[in-house]
């Protein structure tokens, strides 16, 4: 039983993780109907970059530890940083294709992909070897259960949620959100309705981008070590964890997220590789029972 | 059959032949070292992956991301039989034993196909897309799994027997197969899928047949290769097959011209010798190749190619009619290419 609680508490956290970063590829598939295979280097920029501030902001540091102020100071900066290079890669890059085959956008996102793992391995000052990660939350122990928990999981399951609440609030309530939902349902007639349609996809992957970039520190957090190539298969794990959910769908992709977070530990506990097939195992279950995702609609094509 | 018919069903095969045996000079007199010919027996074996894709994506319409998992199993499979079942084989059997393993593989890869194929009745676009993608991951557990043949370490030892002149022998078939096939009836039921599912199935295409047949054959053909690579490299494991591979192909394909043979040969060909070339770039070859991929992606979204067909890559109602076209078809409408 014991046992079961710890696993129960890796899951919540590596699902936390899955959870923020799938909001974002479902986010820009609801909206540009893409699918954005650099979405997880967002996460690794995240995470990298939260490295290189928190190296900024060391002289800040009591007793070894950052205080409260300087963590969510860098937190917002990473976030914002994320944001704008998730920005800049869709208007660089995407907005060009936004009417071409899916397939033309997919294999694009592919390539910028490939150019921001590797970017940032040519640069002399970061390179391709591992840095492990600064502690920016409490280290200290709890016992709950009968299970370690460490105030850091907590601390990102806990923000994990609230950044999932707050979304859903923007979205569903909001007057953006509003009009990324009318986008997401047809572009053209929200273009008749006066919505700026660039500048909603716009905000919609600085969002999605954010996201990635608390992601990524939540990950760095629990296990902390840095590269470059983290990204890309977190990236892998969550685009099917939002598939999982119904992708397109919000509280589908945090759903789709815990549970394959939570099946993957405990299929980890049992065999390191199986640990990391049987997302794509349940996958493949599910979507051969519901063709869309366990909350996706299915889109009956009429002709 | 008239002889100018005979020379133009042979031609491209002339072709091959002589580009082998130019390159085999150069390589005699040491123009080209080995390096050279095996940066070229990729390309080869990278020709026959992405037309074999082009097959599912480019033709049939159906999206397969995953199709680094067939050839993982097609190497794995002929490894299996070349260095396992016949290791102790007398050395005038192995050319027999290598192409019966290549067969094996290919076969292999064929049964999961099939398998893979089941699932695109129920699921379309990019949720089969990522059924694919799913696909060649558990593949890839699986195979890390399996202690007898290696497991995450991968199988050492397969004996190195593909040369240039074997992959360009089957480089050659998987072509000319590929291509009688796209033009064929059959073929043609496939880019009817493409082009308007519900209205093939209207016209009486059994689709759910064809997408399934789209899916083993290419699979087989990715064995194949497979199992090519697998007796150049003379190791494999199954991290090699990784997603980033199957992107490669797609890569590959997508930036040569998807729905055109001739866009896979060039695609596949210039990808992959455009790394060995910005080798001097050391660690900014990726990122300058990376920024190729994505310019020509945005100015030249159809691919480098274009759809465009290559002369013999294609064959047009004057070779099947030979020259004097029926009355009915001629006034059926526009040329297809």
């Amino acid at each position: 039983m014991n046992y079961f609680f710890q696993y129960l508490v890796y899951g919540l956290q590596l699902g936390s993780v899955y959870a923020l970063l799938a909001l974002g590829y479902t986010m820009v598939y609801g909206i540009v109907g893409m699918i954005n295979f650099a979405h997880g280097d967002f996460l690794m920029i995240g995470a990298v970059g939260t490295y290189f501030i928190a190296k900024a902001f060391e002289g800040m540091r009591i007793d070894g530890t950052y205080p409260m102020l300087i963590v969510g100071l860098i937190i917002l900066i990473a976030m914002t940083m994320t944001g704008f290079v998730a920005t800049g890669v869709e208007a660089i890059a995407y907005r060009p294709l936004r009417n071409k085959p899916r397939m033309i956008a997919l294999i694009t996102a592919v390539g910028v992909s490939m150019f921001l793992e590797n970017f940032p391995r040519a640069l002399p000052f970061i390179g391709p070897n591992p840095r492990s990660f600064p502690t920016l939350f409490s280290t200290n122990v709890l016992k709950i259960f009968g299970a370690t928990v460490t105030v850091t999981q907590i601390i990102m399951i806990v923000l994990a949620v609230i950044t999932m609440s707050i979304l859903y609030y923007v979205v569903n309530h909001t007057k953006v959100g509003s009009q990324m939902r009318a986008v997401s349902m047809d572009k053209d007639a929200a273009s008749l309705m006066g919505i700026n349609i660039n500048r909603v996809i716009s905000i919609t992957f600085f969002i999605g981008g954010a996201l990635a970039g608390i992601s990524g520190i939540c990950y760095a957090s629990a296990y902390p070590q840095v590269d470059v190539y983290m990204g890309s298969w977190l990236g892998n794990m969550s685009f099917v964890s939002a598939v999982l959910g119904g992708i397109g769908d919000i509280r589908g992709a945090m759903l789709g997220g815990f549970i394959l977070g939570i099946a993957q530990i405990f299929a980890t506990a049992l065999n390191s590789t199986f640990g990391y097939a049987v997302g794509f195992i349940i996958l493949i279950i599910i979507l051969l029972v519901r063709p869309a995702g366990l909350m996706g609609k299915l889109v009956i094509e009429k002709v | 059959m008239s002889g100018k018919r005979i020379i133009k069903s042979i031609y491209p095969a002339l072709i091959l032949v002589v580009l082998y045996v130019v390159i085999t000079t150069l390589r005699s007199v040491k123009v080209l070292n080995g390096y050279y010919i095996q940066v070229l027996m990729f390309a080869s074996i990278n020709i026959i992956m992405t037309s074999s894709l082009n097959l599912v994506n480019g033709f049939t319409g159906q999206f397969c991301i995953g199709h680094a998992g067939f050839m993982s199993l097609g190497a794995y499979g002929a490894s299996v039989i070349t260095s396992m079942v016949f290791k102790n084989a007398p050395a005038g059997a192995t050319i027999p034993v290598y192409l019966l393993g290549l067969f094996i593989g290919g076969c292999v890869a064929a049964f999961f196909g099939l398998l893979i194929g089941i699932p695109s009745l129920k699921l379309k676009g990019d949720y089969l897309a990522i059924v694919t993608l799913a696909f060649g991951e558990i593949v890839r557990a699986l195979l890390r799994l399996m202690k007898p043949i290696g497991g995450a370490r991968g199988m050492i030892g397969i004996p190195m027997i593909s040369n240039l002149g074997w992959i360009f022998l089957f480089l050659g078939i998987v072509l000319y197969a590929l291509r009688n096939l796209i033009y064929s009836p059959f073929g043609r039921a496939f880019i009817a899928i493409r082009d308007n599912e519900i209205a093939a199935d209207a016209m009486g295409i059994n689709t759910t047949f064809y997408k399934i047949t789209s899916f083993v054959i290419a699979a087989f053909i990715a064995g194949l290769a497979g199992g090519l690579y697998a007796h150049v490299v003379g190791f494999i494991q199954p991290d090699s097959f990784s997603f980033t591979k199957s992107s490669d192909f797609l890569v590959y394909l997508y930036a040569g011209g998807s729905g055109s043979l001739t866009g896979s040969i060039v695609g596949a060909t210039l990808l992959t010798i455009l790394p060995e070339i910005l080798r001097f770039l050391s660690e900014w070859r990726l990122v300058i190749y990376a920024i190729i991929l994505v310019v020509v992606m945005i100015y030249r979204s159809e691919g480098l190619v274009g759809g465009k067909e290559l002369p013999f890559l294609r064959i047009t109602r004057k070779d099947l009619y030979g020259g004097t076209l029926p009355q009915a078809s001629s006034a059926g409408g526009k040329e297809e290419t």
